[in-house]
């Protein structure tokens, strides 16, 4: 009801598919706890993605805003209404599995009309209702055919076709990419962006691929055995991750450690193992002296240098051996087996065409270096 | 040592398996073969080769002669049996399937007690059955005791092989289907039997086959009116006369017919849905 309630701003009309979970907690009957209470609000009308690594509970937690599976705890609010003990098609949500779960014994057409079927829609009615949103998918010359008939990326349009003939509020979807090859998965993510603006529905779209979740989503909820880590639109999630997980996760950082020697001006000087001093730029600072404290560096903003062997290493700089060297295609990515501060290994991803003017080797020693503003504290795990 | 030949012929094991393979088929349907061929002995012919010209006159026998029983009957008799056995092996270890997916309490002492009467001896289960129905004062007959005893074949069979077609099926399709607004019986209706058809088919032939060649379990527990193995066992001890090769060629025929039928209508399913994931 507050939805209703709250005035709408002037020309916007109000979001739909608010989707809001207060205290959610799975456990199941064999003790596990797959989901761990969670509080998390996703705005009607966005696209979130629910992104971590299998076992982390977010197809758990799909399932659950889904009705497929109940909550042992919390709430569940679909635009301020509780949902949890409803259907799925009493709380205005539609599922796109993992797998499609397309009905094989049934052509598109039916599949797609399904909903409508068991819905006592006349057979006229729901065949020109089925072939309109066929039609919006783009499959319109492949009515008649079977599900087994048709490619994965056919299959897929079906499916989402199947889930949104029921016009739900909030469209929950499952791995709905993985079963597709990449050059495929690419172009449909793109449509199911597409998709989810024209419709103006909330889009939940679980998946374990980084990459994806940052090309689709406006919000990113990175999730870790059964528990929020950082929930925040792409760049926030990519760029300023809160917590070494989500640092690590994410895979644009590396993550180090040192101990706090001073702070002053804003800098936070800190000492790492093997005599090393890293310099970082704080706001606030709550360390104190002999603290411990944990700070990511972008893997994008790293300067490479043959290691000069004699002197007082700089501030900023970590050396090692190079490891592997990756071929990427627009950067190039260099792994150094470096020590113990930096987890044992350090990544750089240098501009593909300054790399090549003077290209490394493997084996060779280099010296890694940053600005103090490319890094920033990150909570330790 | 190559087993291989070097001209790239075949190896000599080829041969070798392929005259075990030829011994099977000749031990397996040669006396078939001898039965379907003598069943049209002429009208003088005996029960063994050399034929004695060619004649279906010891079908027309099987139909009128005096001594070769209520034939007719117990094809009927068998017949009905055969389908309400099916009928009840198809519902109950369909529904029975759908519950085993739910690991209830005591789900697998509650298997084992099932597939228990799989290894009890047939025989010795016909004779309990007789045996209970007499001392219960209920008279033995082939569409009560003898229907009991061959489910207690049909059942068991019939449930493991439900288990292997919904171990293939997945929840997802009645989850998508529940997502969609269906109740649990239109679920049932339009999504689950649909899909489980051929595997239902199979359970359907599988209960109408066991039924209608049972003979252990049915012998002591089929009461006065005999079906057609009891019949056919019953006949090998008064008749010798080639009739009983014309009831052997007839009763293969009617299995055939059956079996075409069901494998006809699976093939048609199949077709229906070509390209579609296996179930």
């Amino acid at each position: 009801m507050n939805a209703l309630s709250a005035a709408p701003k002037p020309g916007i009309a109000p979001a739909i598919g608010t989707v809001e979970l207060a205290g959610i907690a799975k456990r199941y009957p064999n003790g596990t706890l797959a989901v761990n209470g969670i509080d998390l609000r996703i705005e009607g009308g966005t696209y979130c993605c629910l992104l971590g690594p299998s076992g982390c509970g977010k197809t758990t937690l799909l399932r659950m805003i889904a009705g497929h599976e109940n909550p042992t705890d919390g709430e569940i609010r679909i635009d301020g209404m509780n949902v949890v003990g409803q259907s799925p098609r009493g709380r205005g949500t539609a599922m796109m599995f993992q797998s499609y779960a397309l009905f094989p014994h049934l052509t598109v057409r039916d599949n797609v009309a399904f909903s409508l079927r068991v819905r006592g829609v006349a057979r006229d009615a729901r065949i020109a209702e089925a072939d309109r949103v066929i039609e919006q998918v783009q499959l319109g010359a492949l009515a008649e055919r079977l599900p087994g008939q048709l490619s994965g990326g056919q299959q897929q349009r079906v499916a989402l076709a199947r889930a949104i003939i029921t016009k739900p509020r909030v469209l929950l979807l499952d791995e709905p990419l993985s079963a597709l090859d990449e050059f495929l998965r690419l172009q449909m993510r793109a449509e199911l962006k597409d998709m989810q603006k024209s419709l103006g529905i909330t889009f939940i779209h679980v998946t374990h691929t980084q990459l994806e979740a940052v090309a689709v989503a406006d919000q990113v909820v990175v999730m870790a055995h059964g528990s929020v880590r950082q929930s925040a639109d792409a760049r926030g999630i990519y760029a300023e991750p809160h917590s070494a997980y989500v640092a690590r996760f994410m895979g644009g950082q590396n993550v180090l450690v040192g101990r706090v020697e001073a702070f002053a001006a804003g800098t936070l000087t800190l000492s790492g193992a093997g005599g090393r001093t890293f310099l970082l730029r704080v706001r606030e600072n709550e360390a104190k002296a002999g603290d411990t404290v944990t700070f990511a560096v972008r893997r994008d903003h790293i300067l490479l240098m043959r290691a000069a062997m004699d002197g007082v290493a700089p501030p900023n700089c970590v050396t090692g051996s190079i490891r592997a060297i990756e071929y990427q295609g627009t950067f190039v990515k260099v792994t150094l087996a470096a020590g113990a501060a930096t987890g044992g290994e350090f990544v750089a991803y240098l501009e593909e065409g300054g790399y090549f003017k003077t290209p490394f080797m493997v084996g060779e020693t280099v010296a890694c270096s940053w600005s103090a503003d490319d890094a920033q504290v990150v909570a330790a795990d | 040592m190559a087993i291989t030949a070097p001209s790239g012929g075949r190896p000599w094991t080829f041969y070798a398996l392929a005259a075990i393979f030829v011994a099977y088929v000749i031990f397996l349907y040669g006396p078939m073969l001898c039965i379907y061929v003598l069943s049209f002995q002429g009208p003088e012919g005996a029960l063994s080769f050399p034929m004695r010209g060619l004649s279906l006159h010891w079908f027309d026998e099987l139909w009128t002669g005096g001594d070769t029983g209520d034939l007719a009957g117990a094809i009927g008799r068998s017949l009905v049996l055969a389908v309400l056995v099916m009928v009840l092996t198809v519902v109950l270890s369909f529904a029975a399937g759908m519950a085993f997916r739910a690991d209830f309490p005591g789900s697998s002492w509650l298997f084992y007690l099932i597939i228990a009467s799989l290894v009890v001896p047939g025989y010795v289960l016909g004779i309990g059955i007789g045996l209970m129905f007499q001392l219960l004062g209920w008279q033995t007959d082939w569409y009560s005791s003898a229907l009991g005893a061959q489910l207690s074949w049909t059942l068991p069979f019939g449930l493991l092989i439900m288990f292997a077609v919904f171990g293939r099926f997945s929840r997802s399709y009645e989850e998508a289907s529940r997502d969609l607004g269906a109740g649990p019986l239109q679920t049932l209706r339009l999504v689950v039997v649909p899909m489980l058809l051929p595997g239902i088919i199979a359970v359907a032939l599988f209960g109408f086959t066991l039924s209608y060649d049972e003979f252990a379990r049915t012998l002591q527990s089929v009461g006065s009116d005999n079906t057609v193995p009891i019949e056919i066992w019953s006949m090998t001890q008064n008749v010798t006369s080639p009739s009983i090769y014309a009831l052997g060629t007839v009763t293969t025929a009617l299995s055939f017919v059956v079996i075409g039928v069901a494998l006809g209508s699976i093939a048609l399913i199949q077709r229906r849905r070509q390209g579609a994931t296996p179930l």
